[in-house]
């Protein structure tokens, strides 16, 4: 209570009231000893460990440099991006997929999504991976017709998917089940208004999906999504079980299975998947930034609208948390509300 | 327009605007409309009112289908709701027709339910290009027009959130109008509002109204019921307690219930 409040004389003219300046606070900073010794301490083992990770001839850094920038390994860091990229766009689509279909009111088309998802959450990916490489095994060909009759077209198994296509495959059926969650949860996200309004204007189910629910609930799939990209980068790894040799921990255990020196080349291929990582967590942030202002601005005026919300207020919660409204009024003096009818 | 003309001398020919017939509506054991029967006629403003709980919600939103009726038959211009009746025998409708039949009612929601990623103008042309297919250059005119009909021509590239609720609300209806329904539902379109912000979006339905709208109106503004209405329904329980004169019920009502409420809310 340092402020003095000067007496207001009531209406609606009087202009806002200026508050009296108090004095700064000035006070001896309560002070942190152990802050100080712990900080000392860690930076102590983390420059020791560093130093001792250069100086030790078991990590063989000119060696690490040798083979960073191998055609082999740069080949590889490529395929590596291609794995990532194409199951990644083929688990979204699908992932949409499922979502829709386990929101959907038949209960077969419902419980077919869900089998999916049990089935391909609940095994491991590496197991997965092992038996799309077997495929051929239990599908000698692929053929093209009506069941129990002659195919029409006919394939061997073996010549019409290459081991990056089945391990293309295997990636993205599996991660389809995580995104059809990530979708499902930004699909409920969406305030169940929205889609009254809509059916309310006549739109039919799919506008109001495409027009108005899918674009809202990107803000809430889009987070997570960029968590499973940076995630199926590092899943590709696993490819080796198809058997799949090209992508970038595959390549450089078969490099250092012919120079007998497999630590250097575990490195450079760490070091490759950070500087990929990297590159995605850089992206991850500027979009989450977006999505999040695009939310923080649309929400509701809180004076004017409390608890009510326009619908992205369900939405916004899981992501932005805070949800502190950062609100911008518009000056209000040019838009008297007109008559319609010229009444009054 | 020439609403009273209408109201007095077409109703002996053309079929109300709403008729329902003995609707009923159960969620699961929980009957919240007990066979209301009700009549609207072209051009005429119904306020329903009610403590909350007693089903004026729920009838106004089955009458655009929103909500299925578990019992009774509703009309909107002649027209059976959400049913085709052939050989008496009653058929569902696909959600395609149903969607026809909403076109023409226009519905203003209470927490408003525009489109947060749309600018108020996008928000008022969706309908009108996406459902009827109209040419966008004719649409864009005819909402600015609606806009500035509303009061809000200079906001008409604002988002929702950078809009007051009275605002949001009257881009609301203007969206609704958009579809140039024949009927208008509003559900309690001024509880979400600030009390100062109530009177901006009353003021855009009172025009309305008396530009010979048929509205139906939940709300709780017992002035805006007395001076715009022209019939007013109290409910309570899932049941028509008092129908009539908006005058003669709010200032000499015949229930007790009606009473008790009324001496709380005016």
């Amino acid at each position: 209570m340092s402020t003095t409040t000067p007496p207001t004389t009531g209406g609606e003219t009087v202009p806002a009231v200026e508050p009296a300046r108090s004095a700064p606070i000035k006070a001896i900073k309560l002070r942190h000893p152990w802050r100080m010794v712990f900080a000392v301490l860690l930076v102590v083992i983390f420059v020791s460990v560093v130093v001792d990770a250069a100086l030790r001839p078991a990590y063989d850094w000119p060696a690490v440099g040798k083979y960073l920038f191998d055609r082999r390994i740069s080949q590889a860091a490529v395929v590596t991006l291609q794995l990532t990229v194409y199951s990644m766009v083929i688990a979204i689509v699908l992932g949409v997929v499922l979502a829709v279909m386990r929101l959907s009111p038949n209960p077969v088309v419902k419980s077919l999504a869900w089998f999916y998802l049990w089935i391909f959450r609940g095994t491991p990916v590496y197991v997965q991976l092992t038996i799309w490489g077997l495929i051929s095994l239990i599908y000698s060909s692929i053929d093209v017709g009506i069941p129990f009759m002659d195919p029409w077209v006919s394939f061997e198994t073996n010549a019409a998917l290459s081991t990056f296509t089945i391990a293309v495959i295997g990636l993205a059926l599996n991660e389809a089940a995580y995104m059809a969650e990530i979708v499902r949860a930004g699909l409920l996200a969406v305030d169940r208004g929205q889609e009254e309004a809509a059916t309310a204007l006549g739109m039919s189910w799919s506008q109001t999906m495409t027009r108005v629910i899918l674009p809202q609930s990107m803000r809430v799939i889009i987070p997570p999504t960029g968590n499973e990209v940076i995630s199926m980068l590092k899943t590709t790894s696993l490819v080796t079980a198809v058997p799949f040799s090209f992508e970038l921990f595959t390549r450089s255990r078969d490099i250092s299975a012919e120079t007998f020196n497999p630590i250097p080349l575990l490195i450079v291929a760490s070091i490759w998947y950070l500087f990929f990582t990297s590159i995605l967590m850089v992206g991850q942030y500027f979009l989450e930034k977006r999505f999040a202002r695009g939310v923080g601005d649309r929400q509701p005026d809180r004076k004017d609208a409390v608890g009510t919300g326009t619908g992205t207020l369900t939405g916004v919660v899981p992501v932005v948390g805070s949800g502190q409204p950062s609100v911008i009024v518009p000056p209000r003096q040019d838009d008297p509300p007109v008559n319609p009818g010229g009444v009054k | 327009m020439t609403d009273v003309n209408m109201r007095a001398g077409a109703s002996v020919t053309v079929p109300p605007m709403v008729l329902a017939e003995q609707v009923s509506k159960s969620f699961g054991s929980n009957e919240v409309l007990k066979s209301i029967s009700l009549e609207v006629k072209r051009g005429e403003v119904m306020c329903l009112v009610g403590p909350s709980g007693s089903g004026k919600s729920t009838f106004l939103r089955c009458i655009n289908h929103l909500e299925v009726l578990s019992a009774g038959r509703l009309s909107v211009d002649g027209e059976l709701i959400g049913y085709r009746e052939a050989n008496g025998k009653l058929f569902e409708m696909a959600p395609k027709e149903a969607a026809r039949q909403r076109r023409d009612i226009g519905m203003v929601f209470q927490r408003f339910n525009l489109f947060p990623h749309m600018t108020a103008l996008q928000n008022v042309m969706e309908a009108p290009i996406r459902v009827k297919g109209l040419p966008k250059a004719q649409v864009e005119q005819n909402a600015l027009d609606l806009l500035a009909r509303v009061g809000l021509a200079e906001r008409a590239n604002y988002y929702p959130a950078h809009l007051s609720g009275g605002q949001q609300q009257r881009v609301a209806i203007a969206r609704a109008l958009a579809m140039e329904p024949k009927l208008m539902l509003f559900d309690e379109p001024t509880s979400a509002l600030d009390p100062e912000l109530v009177g901006e979006v009353l003021d855009v339905m009172k025009g309305l109204a008396k530009s010979g709208m048929t509205m139906i109106v939940v709300t709780h503004e017992m002035g805006f019921a007395k001076e715009v209405a022209d019939s007013l329904v109290f409910m309570d329980g899932g049941v028509v307690v008092e129908a009539g004169d908006p005058d003669e019920i709010l200032t000499n009502p015949q229930h007790r219930r009606t009473q008790a409420f009324l001496s709380k809310v005016l």
